[in-house]
């Protein structure tokens, strides 16, 4: 990888975080969107049959996948007005750092919105996630990785379709599997106070996805590029 | 990049003699025929599970066929990629079709199966989990198709999911399969040799031959279909 790539992956990815932060709309939406679906769980939950502590997991990890997408959709969803991307297509940079920048600005987007999150359900649940704060933080890292690795692809490929939006939570979800069970499984062993190693072997999991589908969808991603 | 590739020639076109019955497929129905008599006839009944058993037969069978199909949608897709040949993504388009009714097969018949040996219609086993989970994959996949009008873009979108989701398969599998199995240890493909009395394992066999030709057959149909509306399309100039 040319160190040109990561310049103009960073590049890309201030860009966009630039205009995240510029104008809010798409975390707002995001974080509210996270908080209402914390809370209308609530309502789906007979706290005498199930426990906080063992339904919370579930809950924030679904959480996570679902406003994951809400972020990614908008990820090149931007370039479409004006057809913006055409001109970061005309750019003299490798094709596969237009992906690293996007899914770099989706990873802050989505790790943002778990900064609401975790603590929402720590809240709303009564459990105490914000005690293992470096622990959990690392399964976030971990799950937003591999969430944004294949979201990001599966963006770029949404908004050429006839579909659009609609198409990204079909084509994402099936991938987003073995990121939820493993990060939920594993945040509940952490909750429950079980010996590191019963967590290790789920965060194994997320690590060797995280390795296979960055490594796969940059290379996909040029094949995803409407001329 | 890509032109509907080789160029359309008169093999390409619609000889009148395709019109008539389809032989390898007739011989695949046939086949079938003769896998169902055996196993109603001629395959003795489980000790335990009783005549419920023999929904086996088929349910097997069309697992490995269905799998097959995706390693095709897989390989094709790989293939389309890197020749840019639209017969490869013909390939991978029937493919993935037909295993998706292979597929519709085995989440069926696992259930008729279920209800009486396991006592429930469906539970959240493992193998169950990742068939559903297929069934989701190479669905999302027919729907991405459906989504596009561009042919090549068609094309390139689906190898790549072809591709990823292949990829996916075994993750899926590993994270389900954390979660406690009720299914039968492996008991035909393994290592060692099958613990199935031969009787049965001849009447398997003969089922799963008689489910690849029907696949063939059936994917082939589809492939002359994918074929000829791509040429109806070239000729409406889009």
């Amino acid at each position: 990888m040319a160190p040109n790539t990561l310049t103009a992956a960073f590049l890309i990815a201030r860009k966009d975080l630039a205009i995240e932060f510029r104008t809010r709309t798409a975390f707002f939406s995001a974080a509210v969107f996270a908080l209402l679906g914390i809370v209308i769980f609530y309502f789906a939950w007979d706290p005498t049959a199930v426990s906080a502590i063992d339904l919370a997991p579930g809950v924030l990890w679904a959480i996570f996948t679902f406003s994951g997408l809400l972020g990614l959709q908008r990820s090149f969803g931007i370039e479409q007005a004006d057809r913006a991307i055409d001109t970061l297509l005309g750019a003299p940079i490798p094709r596969e750092s237009i992906y690293l920048g996007k899914a770099m600005a989706n990873l802050v987007f989505v790790a943002a919105v778990q900064v609401v999150a975790i603590p929402a359900v720590q809240l709303f649940y009564g459990v105490p996630l914000l005690e293992h704060a470096w622990a959990l933080a690392s399964i976030a890292l971990l799950a937003a990785v591999g969430l944004v690795a294949v979201g990001t692809l599966f963006s770029a490929m949404a908004v050429n379709t006839k579909l659009a939006e609609m198409l990204l939570p079909v084509l994402s979800l099936p991938f987003f599997v073995p990121i939820v069970i493993p990060a939920a499984q594993a945040t509940a062993r952490l909750l429950a106070g079980r010996p590191a190693d019963e967590i290790v072997g789920w965060l194994k999991l997320l690590i060797a996805f995280d390795i296979v589908f960055v490594a796969a969808c940059m290379l996909a991603f040029p094949f995803t590029i409407e001329e | 990049m890509t032109t509907l590739s080789p160029a359309p020639s008169a093999e390409d076109a619609i000889p009148a003699k395709r019109a008539g019955i389809d032989l390898l497929f007739l011989v695949a129905v046939l086949a079938i025929a003769v896998a169902l008599v055996r196993v109603i006839y001629f395959t003795p009944f489980e000790a335990i599970q009783g005549p419920a058993q023999k929904i086996f037969y088929l349910h097997l069978p069309a697992a490995l066929d269905a799998f097959m199909a995706f390693g095709v949608v897989a390989l094709a897709g790989i293939g389309y990629l890197w020749l840019g040949d639209l017969r490869l993504d013909r390939a991978a388009e029937s493919s993935a079709e037909v295993g998706v009714v292979f597929t519709t097969v085995v989440l069926v018949t696992g259930p008729i199966w279920a209800r009486p040996v396991w006592g429930t219609w469906w539970t959240w086993d493992a193998r169950l989990t990742l068939t559903l989970f297929l069934w989701f994959i190479y669905v999302s996949y027919l729907v991405l198709r459906g989504a596009i009008d561009d042919r090549a873009l068609r094309a390139r979108y689906s190898a790549v999911l072809g591709i990823l989701g292949s990829l996916l398969i075994p993750f899926i599998h590993l994270s389900v399969y954390l979660f406690r199995t009720l299914h039968p240890r492996p008991i035909v493909i393994k290592p060692s040799a099958p613990s199935l009395p031969p009787e049965m394992l001849t009447t398997l066999i003969i089922s799963f031959i008689a489910f690849s030709l029907f696949y063939l057959a059936l994917v082939r149909q589809r492939y002359r279909l994918a074929t000829e509306r791509d040429l109806l399309e070239l000729e409406e100039g889009r």
